[in-house]
């Protein structure tokens, strides 16, 4: 299983890297979500520094979106998507290894966004781990939700639209506990973010292994 | 010789519709065979079963010796499959193409070389990403994966679609040494002439079922001056004309007509 994912994983990187989609589009698209809150709250740092949390975690979540669509667009094209069923591949290691694509690309963008939430909103970055452990928690589970759910919207014409209702409402936990968390470290209070970091560590480990289970039968019926 | 193929009054569904309704056929290890039919009669559902994409909702399905619903995903690492699309993934090359395939389903990575060149994708060529190939190309580099897998049954839909003359010539050399290793070919093409100089034997769908085929004078007037179905060369001795049974019921999901295989090699 686990050589499969690697393998898929390779598969969806490289072709991410030579398209540069991921670049190209979601990234910019990440920033400009940043700059249209920036707008949205005025340009008072007192305002947005407090926001920053929040604001950080919904970008990355609309991120999120994109970068599921894209996984699974590159599967659409020359029935590849029936390729890879009649690869022989096992179906958990081809959510790991999707779900693995997804996240290694996001983690690079919320590095990206922590940047700017830095310049744009004035946010102050302390307790650097707790920041660096919700990300990771926090994208784990962003990747499975959106991998699983990607399979079930993919197979269907209304899957632009449907994604985003199948997602964004399972998600809310996760954009809740990082933001949390987040607030916490930034507020110089990193200690109190343990308990949020727990729920995104279990919502991660549920979702990758409802998702390593479940994604064979939903790939075959898509 | 154990069959390599054998379904029994299977059915398949698009929804409601069934694109094979309660079909039935034996291809024996090492045949080559051509699936005819007029458009719409199920060719390319059939090899999509067999393949494991389209699901059996009911009859019985076995494919290399083994249940095709029960052991979808072993049937599916040993098959092949040339369909109307690639199966390949624009952005990537050629050869990582056929190096993915050939890491997935476990196959030796020793094929992947040899294969390339056998279809023209000798040295930069085979890093052209495949999106920049032409059709023609994009079918030698399906055509290569499904060699450098190495799988044992072949399923190619219209294989001859795309393919220059040369090509043509080598995908019907390819045909002829599968014969020779062993390896089972079952494949549609509108091509008849060039399908019956390779195959072993003909079978006839209609309605999603296997039937006897159409009088010669008939098929001749349904295809125009298109050449009927004439002999195929008998070589092959594990092609025996068969029948199977039409007592069984039809099935809900088809039309209530008996259901037979054609014969082999019908003039």
């Amino acid at each position: 299983m686990l050589r499969d994912a690697v393998l898929v994983a390779g598969k969806d990187l490289r072709i991410e890297l030579r398209s540069r989609i991921g670049l190209n589009q979601v990234g910019p698209f990440a920033i400009a979500v940043l700059l249209l809150f920036g707008l949205a709250l005025g340009p008072d740092r007192a305002v947005l520094a407090p926001a920053s949390a929040g604001l950080f975690w919904v970008a990355v979540l609309l991120s999120t979106l994109l970068a599921v669509q894209r996984s699974y667009a590159i599967e659409s094209a020359d029935a590849a998507r029936d390729g890879l069923r009649l690869s022989g591949l096992d179906p958990a290691g081809i959510f790991l290894g999707k779900a693995g694509a997804v996240a290694a690309q996001l983690l690079v963008l919320e590095a990206g966004l922590t940047v700017g939430v830095a310049l744009l909103y004035g946010a102050h970055l302390s307790g650097g781990l707790v920041l660096i452990a919700a990300c990771a928690a926090g994208t784990l589970g962003l990747a499975a939700v959106g991998t699983l759910y990607g399979v079930v919207a993919s197979g269907l014409r209304t899957r632009e639209t449907l994604l985003p209702l199948l997602f964004l409402p399972v998600v809310a936990p996760v954009l809740l506990a990082a933001t949390k968390a987040w607030n916490a470290a930034l507020a110089g209070t990193p200690g109190r973010a343990g308990g949020w970091l727990d729920v995104l560590v279990v919502f991660a480990v549920l979702y990758i292994a409802i998702g390593t289970v479940a994604f064979g039968p939903l790939l075959e019926d898509g | 010789m154990a069959p390599a193929v054998r379904l029994h009054e299977a059915v398949a569904l698009a929804g409601r519709f069934p694109l094979l309704a309660g079909a039935s056929l034996e291809v024996s290890e090492g045949e080559v065979v051509h699936l005819r039919g007029p458009n719409g009669a199920g060719k390319t559902s059939l090899l999509k079963v067999l393949a494991g994409l389209l699901a059996v909702h009911s009859g019985e399905a076995t494919v290399l010796g083994r249940d095709l619903v029960a052991d979808r995903r072993w049937v599916r690492r040993e098959v092949g499959m040339l369909g109307h699309q690639s199966f390949l993934y624009e952005e990537l090359t050629v050869e990582e193409n056929v190096r993915f395939a050939v890491r997935a389903a476990r196959s030796s990575e020793a094929a992947i070389h040899p294969a390339l060149e056998q279809f023209g994708f000798g040295g930069r060529l085979a890093s052209m990403p495949v999106g920049r190939c032409s059709a023609g190309q994009q079918r030698r580099a399906s055509l290569a994966v499904l060699v450098a897998r190495g799988t044992r049954l072949w399923l190619l839909d219209e294989p001859h679609a795309g393919l220059d003359q040369q090509g043509r010539d080598l995908l019907d050399q390819l045909l002829a040494g599968s014969r020779a290793a062993g390896r089972t070919v079952i494949f549609t093409s509108h091509e008849h002439e060039r399908a019956e100089a390779i195959a072993d034997r003909m079978i006839h769908l209609a309605g999603g079922r296997v039937v006897e085929p159409p009088e010669p004078s008939v098929q001749a007037a349904r295809q125009g001056a298109a050449a009927p179905a004439s002999p195929t060369s008998p070589t092959s001795p594990a092609a025996p004309a068969r029948l199977s049974s039409p007592g069984s019921p039809a099935s809900p999901a088809g039309p209530a007509t008996a259901v037979t295989e054609a014969p082999a090699h019908v003039a």
